[in-house]
């Protein structure tokens, strides 16, 4: 690993369902090529984007691939921090539990299975937002 | 004249689904597909004026793209029908006319 001074706090920032466009795809694709790079990494899912995460998806009829599984081996890649807002869940009548369960293993801890999604107010948000280095917006 | 209209756009997103509802005539059937499925769920922000649509008009959500997006059938809101692609196509053939709110 390069020395402290060379790792940025990356978010992409997901506000978009999936399926309709192509946007949620292309955001899990850069986030796994950024995977490579051993930075801070994070997601934030916020308005439409909390869709990307629910659970059952099932695209077997709409000819698409459902890569809905991928989100579920984020943690192999080191990103464990999948932050999803309060507020946009509630708007749409969803709660943590209509979600996927995503889960990493802390290598500082023993590898104990903890989970990834970390349901945030759009307060908190905001805050983790201005402390990056770097936001990419899908 | 019966219309159909067809709405695919999330009403979270864009104002598709509002503007639809807000022109159409009483006996009209509204197919929720694509993204717009979202807006036939229980329990979101939208669900009030959905509902008072289906007072005047039939609506109607497509079950592939629900599946898709992992929201579950029991979550739709009483009174709308969940449909399949021939269902799709019948609402069509009943129908004088279709507007598509893109």
């Amino acid at each position: 690993m390069e020395n402290e001074g060379d790792i940025k706090k990356f978010m992409y920032v997901n506000r978009k369902a999936p399926y309709g466009t192509i946007y949620a795809l292309e955001s899990l694709e850069v986030v796994l090529i950024g995977a490579a790079f051993d930075q801070d990494v994070s997601l934030a899912f916020l308005d439409d984007g909390v869709y990307q995460l629910t659970k059952g998806q099932d695209t077997k009829d709409i000819g698409m691939k459902n890569f809905s599984p991928i989100y579920k081996v984020l943690g192999d890649y080191d990103i464990n921090k999948l932050y999803v807002e309060k507020e946009s869940l509630e708007a749409r009548g969803l709660t943590l539990d209509d979600l996927q369960e995503i889960t990493y293993e802390d290598e500082d801890d023993d590898w104990e299975e903890k989970p990834s999604i970390r349901v945030v107010s759009a307060d908190e948000l905001r805050d983790l937002m201005d402390e990056q280095d770097v936001v990419l917006s899908f | 004249m019966a219309m159909l209209h067809t709405v695919n756009k999330s009403p979270f997103e864009n104002r598709s689904l509002d503007s639809c509802l807000g022109r159409i005539k009483d006996g009209a059937a509204v197919l929720l597909f694509e993204d717009a499925v979202y807006g036939a769920m229980k329990g979101t922000a939208v669900a009030g004026k959905v509902q008072s649509a289906m007072e005047k008009s039939k609506v109607y959500v497509l079950g592939p793209d629900l599946r898709a997006r992992g929201m579950s059938e029991d979550q739709v809101l009483d009174g709308i029908n969940v449909v399949d692609y021939g269902g799709f196509v019948d609402l069509v053939t009943e129908h004088d006319n279709v507007q598509a709110w893109l």
